[in-house]
């Protein structure tokens, strides 16, 4: 006798879920639970809040959190500063002003953020016996922004584009010069529709502080990749990766409720329209 | 510094213009268009869509470019480089089909951001004016409201009020109840009348031919980027001349 389609498509899922189980009961039995802990758990670094011991977590958050956290607004609302700049000089009517952006965008988004922060910190100061400032550490930041810039710089010039022509037109009919429409009509608009590609921005930079890694820093000016990875050379982890997870706990709990952010605004903008 | 900068020639007519060319790419729009309004004169102009009429009423406070001709706006040569366009557009109110009101700013201050900022009015001057003139198209006490939240009809009655607090010599209208739900098209007409009766200058392009017979001082008729007929509203309503323009007002009466 035939089986009956809602049986069967019933048995189907049962399965389905048996051999997810069946995997998860594999990976606990045969997992190294003490190496695991010893490698990446270690209690010198996460500590035992029970017995008021918290372990790395206190420099961890003052030292390497704070950094990373200081970095990532100087980039962004330079970034931003600069984008806003080539966003208007490509939306120019003087063609040199559009090429030269285009040129700007075109080539900093085509490079490794890596290898910018690294002309930046190390090629540029040499050759031209320049110190910048912050030091090493501000050169690379100013690499940072001058990428941030570039892929922000494209999302203000789709926002300004998304507002409509007839704004514009509404402000000029109403004798207000070309400037003053830009400011007082289209980029409050344009930022509002921003917002939520700025945010993942944000959050992408956040991510790419932890290139600064590769400049070497004074010990209070570590961001909190470059912490996490001293604590794994030397003491108090040393030899296990527990820093490593530990940082990781602690991006995630900065950048998962900007990412659900960016979805709430999405979301509130699609209602809006 | 000469008077014509600053102040109109108000014995020259609103609006002259003369042999007016405009194309986009390979379409001529407009094939030499002459055409005046007077002070004061309520001109409507229809025609099918594509004839032109929204362009020639853009062309006015150059929100179009023209390619050639001249545009006279109270004495003033408005293609001339040198003229301060931005001066001549302050006193020439616009409304538009799609009411344009600035979304991210309350009725209050879409009505008090041009006079503050391009005619140097005072906070509390500019307040006052917009409270008027929002009396005066029936939405006094809306003024904290954002545009989102009012009707289309209320919407343009707003824009009208904001073309207004700049105290304009002339208003141009472009399809102005076009947009609308037909029950809201009454209101937005009825102001428009009101400023009819005060002597405003009005250079409007409508289907609302009710409108035009009705206040209208002129009526032009314009298809395939030339007008093809002008003259009392009436007269060219009932008795229209032209077969073109017997041919497009039996569809629409």
């Amino acid at each position: 006798m035939p089986m009956k389609r809602s049986t069967r498509r019933r048995l189907s899922r049962a399965v389905l879920y048996a051999v997810l189980l069946g995997l998860l009961v594999l990976v606990v039995l045969a997992a190294d639970w003490p190496t695991i802990r010893a490698n990446f758990f270690a209690p010198a670094g996460f500590g035992n809040p029970l017995q008021g011991d918290w372990g790395t977590w206190p420099e961890l958050i003052t030292v390497g959190v704070k950094n990373t956290l200081i970095y990532t607004v100087i980039a962004f609302v330079a970034g931003l500063a600069l984008a806003i700049v080539l966003a208007l000089m490509k939306l120019s009517p003087v063609g040199p002003y559009r090429w030269l952006a285009t040129g700007y965008i075109e080539f900093f988004r085509g490079l490794p953020a890596l290898l910018v922060v690294l002309l930046m910190a190390f090629g540029i100061p040499i050759a031209f016996q320049w110190t910048p400032p912050g030091g090493a550490v501000g050169a690379g930041v100013i690499g940072l922004i001058l990428v941030a810039g570039a892929y922000m710089a494209e999302t203000i010039r789709a926002g300004i584009q998304a507002v409509p022509k007839g704004q514009s037109e509404a402000a000029r009919s109403l004798g207000m010069s070309a400037g003053r429409t830009t400011v007082t009509v289209v980029l409050p608009q344009a930022f509002r529709i921003v917002i939520p590609p700025l945010t993942n921005e944000f959050v992408l930079l956040i991510k790419d502080t932890a290139l600064l890694f590769v400049i070497g820093f004074a010990a209070d000016q570590r961001e909190l990749t470059t912490l996490a990875r001293d604590f794994v050379a030397s003491s108090p982890t040393a030899g296990t990766s527990t820093s490593y997870i530990q940082a990781a706990i602690l991006y995630l709990l900065i950048t998962l409720p900007l990412t659900r952010l960016v979805a709430w605004l999405e979301r509130r903008q699609q209602r809006a329209r | 510094m000469s008077a014509t900068d600053t102040a109109a020639d108000k014995a020259a007519p609103a609006i002259q213009i003369r042999d007016l060319h405009k194309s986009f790419g390979s379409n001529e729009v407009l094939r030499g268009i002459d055409f005046h309004v007077d002070n004061g004169e309520v001109v409507c102009v229809i025609g099918p869509s594509g004839s032109g009429k929204s362009t020639l009423l853009r062309c006015v406070n150059r929100l179009e470019e023209p390619d050639s001709g001249q545009i006279v706006v109270e004495g003033v040569d408005i293609i001339d480089p040198e003229t301060d366009l931005d001066a001549v557009r302050s006193r020439i109110g616009m409304v538009f089909q799609q009411f344009n009101l600035f979304p991210h700013m309350n009725v209050l201050r879409n009505l008090t951001v041009a006079q503050q900022k391009v005619k140097k009015r005072s906070k509390k001057e500019a307040v006052e004016i917009a409270r008027a003139n929002l009396e005066k198209v029936g939405l006094g006490g809306r003024e904290n409201v954002y545009p989102a939240h009012l009707s289309g009809g209320q919407q343009q009655r707003v824009a009208i009020a904001r073309a207004l607090s700049m105290d304009p010599d002339m208003m141009l209208f472009d399809e102005p109840t076009s947009a609308l739900d037909p029950e809201l098209v009454g209101d937005v007409l009825e102001v428009m009348k009101t400023l009819a009766a005060e002597g405003m200058t009005m250079m409007v392009v409508t289907h609302e031919m009710g409108f035009a017979r009705e206040v209208g001082d002129k009526l032009v008729f314009m298809d395939g980027g030339v007008i093809v007929e002008e003259g009392d509203p009436r007269e060219v309503l009932a008795n229209p001349q032209h077969e073109r323009t017997q041919a497009f007002l039996s569809k629409v009466l």
